[in-house]
């Protein structure tokens, strides 16, 4: 392998654990870092405080880049459960697809998935803004408070479930919506908002395709009336 | 002369409460919620007695022969365990069912008597982080003001999968307690009910909770104790679970234990009693040669330092109290009775902890009330009580022969009741029967 210049260092998991790894990262006040032959280990580059620059070469396990903060993190395979699971800020990018609960929680910084996400993507999420190139599964965005969700392909079933401030945008077909999400008119200023995310997570899309969610806020006081949501 | 008539009487079935309740609901339409825990009678710890010391055992001298009560908590992974003076700790309650002025006073009480206190469904304020010597952080599915730098800052976690009065329910925050700063930390809209979720976001059962501890751990590089809270619903199996998932410490509340706020029918009837929980849960404990290795944590009805005594002499490390830290801040003090009147209710009785007006200033955040408590004087008030506690404690050992209030065993006590025989696994007194297949 040539050597890359830009790298201060590489962790190569079949030599170095993962507790080695992670240890290395928490230490490093910047610069980029490269793990090779990942093998899908949890906990891959989780709780980073710095502005690193790291480079997952290969598929990760759960919670990966959790609790992200300052750092960008690229995995160029697939990633488990929990992906950039409370994320605060910094960026990370799965260049193929991600199981569930992408970004859960997540309160800021931005997640790009180049593929698709599973069950429950931005579930409670607060304040992060994910983009997903491909689809996302059931219950996604559920209880979501705030932060914007971008999906360039289709949503599964109950999108936007209890759904508080967070804003939803879908290119293609929402399965079904979940209990007090609704639709809302794509305004100007909405379309700019999805051109901006686009640019963010450099993926490609018309802005004017998409179609905004959010919440309905009937759910926002508990009352007799609303038993059927219940 | 009148003919004897069959005098009236009221059905225990349908007694008042169940009238009273029946014709709320349908004026209102809406469940009863209120704070606490379970108030109905149950098997517990008053159950018990200690036998003492006689022939066959030596007594301790009072005041002159030293009984020791400190703790380790997180011995099993963590590099920098929890040490405490005291086998007594403050449960998690948030701020936002809390004042700020109690959450630093419970910080206060703890930090004086050398015990830890805990944060709740509402992140870490720094109030609470300058005035806890020993604080534990929780993990709670809502994740409300959860951040890595506070996770970093706290000394142990703890990762929350129920509660006592509410084994499988989420969090409730109603509305007239979320303000500002409240609604900042949780990142949701002013005045709004809010509801916590009651599973996790990112994982769903105990291999997927192994891996989360994992990454808790990587986070912040394997320092801190990790705990996990359980409600009393089957904690032979939970602790178990909790063992095998990665916990150093297992915290097992029964559903005495409180809430600030959760339906009424939820808190009565959903659970087991606290003396029930802690007999399987050491249970589970021993046959996994995990006894002592991974500290248990008993809350739920602790009241007294007898209390805490029996649920060490029944194998628990150490406990933790909610509700009695609470009182002996000042809530429902019969001081305030005119005003818990004009609430509809009396001291001793207030429970609509989540309608924000507590004139004790604890469970509220109107500023003009919360103002009412002073956190350097409740913060005396509960080191005070914790004192007392832990003397009593101590007396209690003492009187068994202990010079370590650990050293307390189920040899030491005896059942009163069957039921509590049964659930204790300690003989019924006077007999060497106990009931329910203990042993």
């Amino acid at each position: 392998m040539t050597p890359d210049p830009s790298v201060a260092a590489d962790f190569d998991l079949e030599h170095c654990t993962v507790r080695e790894l992670n240890g290395a990262l928490h230490q490093a006040l910047s610069g980029g870092f490269r793990v090779l032959n990942p093998g899908g280990a949890h906990a891959l580059a989780c709780g980073l405080d710095a502005p690193l620059e790291v480079h997952i070469d290969g598929h990760a396990g759960y919670y990966c880049a959790g609790m992200n903060k300052s750092a960008n993190v690229t995995v160029t395979g697939n990633a488990g459960t929990g992906c950039a699971e409370n994320i605060m800020s910094g960026e990370v990018r799965v260049q193929g697809d991600v199981s569930q609960s992408l970004a859960a929680t997540g309160h800021g910084g931005l997640v790009v998935v180049e593929g698709s996400a599973s069950a429950r993507a931005g579930i409670s999420m607060k304040g992060v803004d994910i983009v997903v190139g491909g689809d996302v599964g059931h219950m996604s965005a559920f209880m979501a408070q705030a932060g914007r969700l971008l999906v360039l392909g289709q949503a599964g079933p109950d999108l936007g479930d209890s759904i508080y401030e967070a804003q939803l945008y879908v290119r293609g077909k929402v399965a079904s919506l979940g209990a007090d999400c609704e639709e809302k008119p794509m305004e100007a200023e909405h379309t700019a908002i999805v051109a901006e995310l686009l640019e963010r997570a450099r993926l490609d899309a018309d802005a004017a395709s998409f179609r905004r969610y959010g919440s309905a806020r009937k759910l926002y006081h508990f009352s007799v009336d609303n038993m059927d949501a219940y | 002369m009148s003919e004897p008539r069959t005098p009236p009487r009221k059905s225990a079935t349908f007694d008042d409460y169940t009238l009273a309740e029946i014709r709320r609901a349908a004026a209102t339409g809406i469940y009863d919620i209120r704070g606490g825990g379970a108030k109905r009678r149950l098997p517990h710890f008053d159950d018990l007695v200690f036998l003492g010391a006689s022939m066959s055992r030596y007594p301790l001298e009072g005041y002159r022969e030293q009984c020791d009560t400190a703790v380790v908590l997180g011995t099993r992974f963590a590099s920098q365990p929890i040490e405490l003076k005291i086998p007594i700790t403050i449960a998690g309650m948030s701020f936002g069912s809390l004042s700020s002025q109690a959450k630093e006073a419970l910080g206060r009480g703890a930090s004086a008597m050398g015990t830890s206190t805990t944060t709740g469904d509402g992140g870490m304020t720094p109030e609470e982080r300058g005035h806890s010597d020993k604080l534990v952080y929780q993990v709670l599915p809502s994740r409300y003001g959860m951040n890595p730098d506070d996770l970093r800052r706290a000394d142990a976690i703890e990762v929350v999968v129920g509660q006592g009065a509410k084994p499988g329910g989420g969090g409730m925050l109603l509305g007239q307690k979320i303000n500002e700063r409240v609604a900042q930390m949780r990142t949701l809209p002013e005045g709004i009910d809010q509801r916590s979720a009651c599973r996790h976001p990112d994982w769903t059962g105990p291999d997927d909770l192994a891996i989360k501890i994992q990454e808790l751990r990587e986070i912040t590089d394997w320092e801190k104790p990790i705990y996990i809270k359980i409600g009393a619903a089957r904690p032979y199996y939970d602790t178990a679970l909790s063992v095998k998932a990665g916990a150093d410490v297992v915290v097992v509340d029964g559903m005495q234990g409180g809430t600030a706020a959760t339906q009424d029918v939820f808190i009565e009837h959903v659970g087991i009693p606290t003396l029930a929980a802690v007999r399987e849960a050491v249970r589970a404990l021993q046959e996994l040669d995990m006894h002592r290795k991974v500290q248990l944590v008993v809350s739920g009805g602790i009241r007294s330092g007898a209390d805490v005594a029996k649920a060490l002499a029944m194998g628990a490390d150490a406990v933790s109290i909610g509700t009695a830290a609470l009182v002996a801040l000042g809530d429902n003090d019969p001081a305030l009775e005119a005003e818990y009147q004009k609430l509809g209710t009396t001291a001793g009785a207030y429970d609509d902890w989540h309608e924000g007006n507590d004139p004790a200033g604890i469970t509220t955040q109107r500023p003009e009330l919360a103002a009412r408590l002073d956190p350097v004087l409740g913060g005396r008030r509960l080191a005070n009580y914790l004192s007392v506690m832990t003397m009593e404690l101590q007396t209690l050992a003492r009187a068994n022969g202990k010079s370590n209030v650990l050293h307390l065993e189920p040899e030491d006590l005896a059942a009163l009741t069957v039921e509590a025989a049964a659930m204790a696994g300690v003989p019924l007194a006077g007999t060497t029967w106990i009931p329910g297949g203990g042993e």
